[in-house]
């Protein structure tokens, strides 16, 4: 923490540590790609029902929402570079309320799942047979671990909008921004697969 | 170059007492952090596997009962693969000389290095609290196979989360050695000027950051299931247990290359040291560390011939497996070439090195009849397995991790230890070694199943050899830490090089100085160049 070793700054490899590790967070959701594909195989019929179940709609403003965010956080790069810190806070704002608005919509969606009894272990489930369990399952479990990632990214984001604000991070040091950026566009990459794998291919 | 008189990395930082080691960044005391946990642990894992020979001492009940016996090996085998040789290499002799061989300061993220250590701490806490909650410690074996995974009583949730929790500890750390490969290489040493064992290091750190993520997920499934019973291994819910497997084996079995790899990267630094010489094929060396890391993603389904596979499946795996060992063997040949016709100093390091060569052929060698179709399905969960392992990976790891303390230990404490005690020490660890392990490949051939609680008579002198042999093994290990521990702290001042090695860490402190070098050295040279004199 003290000592010259510790106050040197290396953007490249705090950009490069940044692309290994959402290298790892792909492969994480890669294996349950996998299992997602050798189920599909083994449960073609279950697994067309069951999508059926899902309403695109509420996936494609969700989808819709994600994306759009993903600009608003590319652009908040490109704002603090033109050292426009106003408009910069107002991008990460608009980002935070498109993240909050997809965790709102995904809220209703998982209830509107759980008041017609389909969540892991229901009875209702279990009575559906294995292929919708297994989709219902895969759904759930995937859905859940890329909505927690967006809770991750929305902290980030907020500790960003905290320090643009206070001015320590500013277009001397972005860094920090740009990484979360990253972060938050791999977050929207996985749920442009998660879309289509539950939602669309029925 | 500094004199002796500079205040080393132990006498300085920000903190004082025990802060100054759990709060510090600097990668020589996270180094030795690691150090001093995983050792720890080590004892434990050892204690653990000498009350499982005893247990099968003899026939039948001997000190504990067969739930209490599942318990241990499962224990032993959580302790030993995830907090000690996973972990072991890299995060104690990667941290605390990856940046010195290299010419830095530091590695690139010292935080995150320290955030790494205390996720390895917090991980490791969680896994062995299932020791101490109700319902048991698990008994599933390391590998927690699905179903019984999620079907036993037992503490299966701290320890799967303790085993996730370290991945992440595993990922950090590998992401930072290769960013720190990449941008913290000093001035002039190219890709093939760095020295063998950051080559080791960084290919590891490959593997870790694209293999540890998949057990995570794997884990987290198992975690799923268990909390959440959702039903993606058990086949009353629609799962395949097989599908486990290969997740499963998709990470374990490149895990064998994060622990091998840095320990072969050891052997290659000691042997040219004790050798006196240039080391034999040194690109061979690299790409052969490249090429076992890349080939040993593809290999991971001889670990389930018996489970259930295609045909084609079966040969391509078993093909693929036989290919791991032509780098392997390139390696062993080249070690052997360093040592042909060089005037060899006979150290404890070096007897290690050489008998880490020794019990590295026998496990790879064992290992190919385990990759044969025809053998495998005879041998599949025997004893030969359980010593097949062992010599790979206590054998190989272990040696080189024994190597590698008595080698860098002038470096890291600053002081000698006495050599003819760590001589002692060595040999009579090596004989306790082989007097363990031969004997399961005897007891495996003929037909003794692995992780059984009792035996029948036939199989009663073997496993009465072995578990002497666990005692003997005990009994160089003691003598080895008693010498290491005390010289530690009262040994002979050491010098800056006292075996005459060329790579950039002995040309600074014993122990060094908080930011390793006064200038950041500029490398012209390749890192094995003992062509002219041997001073520096």
């Amino acid at each position: 923490m003290i000592g010259a070793a510790h106050l040197h700054r290396d953007d490249e490899a705090s950009k490069l540590g940044m692309w290994l590790f959402i290298f790892t967070e792909l492969l994480l959701f890669a294996g349950l790609f996998i299992v997602y594909g050798v189920y599909r195989y083994l449960n073609p019929v279950a697994f067309h029902m069951a999508a059926e179940e899902l309403s695109v709609t509420v996936g494609m403003v969700n989808t819709i929402i994600l994306l759009v965010s993903s600009a608003t956080m590319a652009m908040a790069s490109t704002a603090i570079r033109l050292k426009n810190k106003q408009f910069t806070i107002l991008l990460l704002l608009l980002t935070l309320f498109m993240a909050f608005m997809f965790m709102t919509n995904k809220y209703f969606e998982w209830k509107g799942k759980f008041e017609h009894g389909i969540f892991p272990g229901s009875e209702d489930l279990l009575r559906l047979g294995h292929g919708d369990t297994l989709f219902f399952s895969l759904y759930f479990f995937m859905t859940g671990l890329h909505a927690l990632h967006i809770i991750v990214g929305f902290i980030l984001i907020t500790i960003v909008c905290y320090r643009v604000n206070n001015n320590t991070l500013t277009h001397e040091n972005p860094v920090l921004l740009d990484n979360s950026g990253l972060y938050w566009h791999l977050v929207d990459l996985i749920w442009i697969f998660l879309f289509p794998l539950f939602y669309l291919i029925t | 170059m500094s004199d002796q008189t500079n205040l080393s990395f132990r006498e300085q930082g920000p903190y004082k007492g025990i802060f100054a080691w759990i709060f510090s960044t600097d990668h020589k005391r996270i180094g030795l952090l690691y150090l001093y946990s995983i050792v720890s642990f080590f004892l434990i894992g050892v204690l653990l596997g000498i009350a499982m020979r005893l247990e099968l001492l003899a026939p039948g009940r001997t000190v504990m009962d067969p739930a209490t016996y599942n318990a241990i090996f499962t224990l032993h085998g959580v302790i030993m693969i995830f907090l000690v040789v996973v972990p072991g290499l890299p995060a104690v002799f990667g941290n605390f000389l990856l940046p010195i061989m290299i010419g830095a300061k530091d590695v690139a993220f010292p935080k995150l290095n320290l955030f790494s250590w205390w996720i390895y701490v917090f991980g490791a806490i969680i896994a062995l609290s299932s020791l101490f909650m109700g319902g048991g410690p698990p008994d599933t074996g390391w590998t927690f196979y699905a179903p019984y995974a999620f079907k036993t009583n037992t503490n299966m949730l701290p320890a799967v989360l303790g085993a996730f929790i370290l991945g992440f500890s595993s990922i950090l750390t590998g992401i930072n050695f290769i960013v720190t490969i990449h941008r913290l290489r000093a001035p002039g040493m190219t890709w093939f000027k760095m020295p063998l064992f950051p080559w080791t290091l960084y290919g590891t750190g490959w593997i870790q950051i694209l293999a540890t993520p998949i057990v995570g997920i794997t884990l987290l499934m198992i975690v799923g299931e268990r909390v959440l019973n959702i039903g993606f291994f058990d086949p009353a819910l629609g799962g395949d247990p097989i599908l486990y497997q290969h997740l499963f084996w998709i990470y374990s079995h490149p895990a064998v290359y994060i622990m091998i790899l840095p320990a072969m990267g050891a052997i290659s630094e000691i042997i040219p040291t004790f050798a006196n010489k240039t080391i034999f094929g040194y690109k061979a060396l690299v790409i052969s560390t490249l090429a076992i890391a890349f080939v040993g993603y593809f290999v991971w389904g001889h670990h389930m011939f018996t489970s259930g596979m295609s045909g084609t499946a079966l040969y391509t795996f078993s093909l693929l497996t036989f290919l791991v060992a032509i780098p392997s063997a390139i390696k062993v040949f080249n070690w052997v070439g360093t040592l042909h016709k060089a005037s060899i100093q006979l150290e404890a390091p070096f007897f290690w090195a050489a008998s880490f060569l020794f019990v590295f052929m026998i496990g790879g060698l064992s290992g190919l009849a385990l990759g044969a179709l025809a053998t495998n399905v005879h041998l599949h969960d025997t004893a030969f397995v359980v010593g097949h392992f062992h010599f790979i990976v206590f054998g190989g790891v272990g040696f080189a991790f024994m190597g590698a303390v008595h080698y860098w230990f002038p470096k890291i404490w600053g002081r000698m230890y006495n050599s003819q005690l760590a001589t002692t020490g060595w040999i009579i660890f090596f004989i306790g070694f082989c007097t363990l392990y031969l004997p399961m490949f005897f007891l495996g051939v003929t037909g003794m199943p692995r992780r059984y609680y009792d035996y029948v008579d036939n199989f009663h002198g073997p496993n009465v050899i072995s578990t002497i042999g666990s005692w003997v093994l005990f009994l160089g290990l003691a003598i080895i830490l008693f010498n290491l521990i005390k010289s530690a702290r009262s040994g002979k001042k050491a010098e800056k090089n006292p075996w005459g090695g060329k790579t950039l860490e002995w040309t600074v402190d014993s122990p060094p100085t908080l930011e390793n070098f006064e200038e950041i050295p500029v490398v012209e040279k390749s890192p094995y160049d003992y062509r002219k004199t041997t001073e520096l």
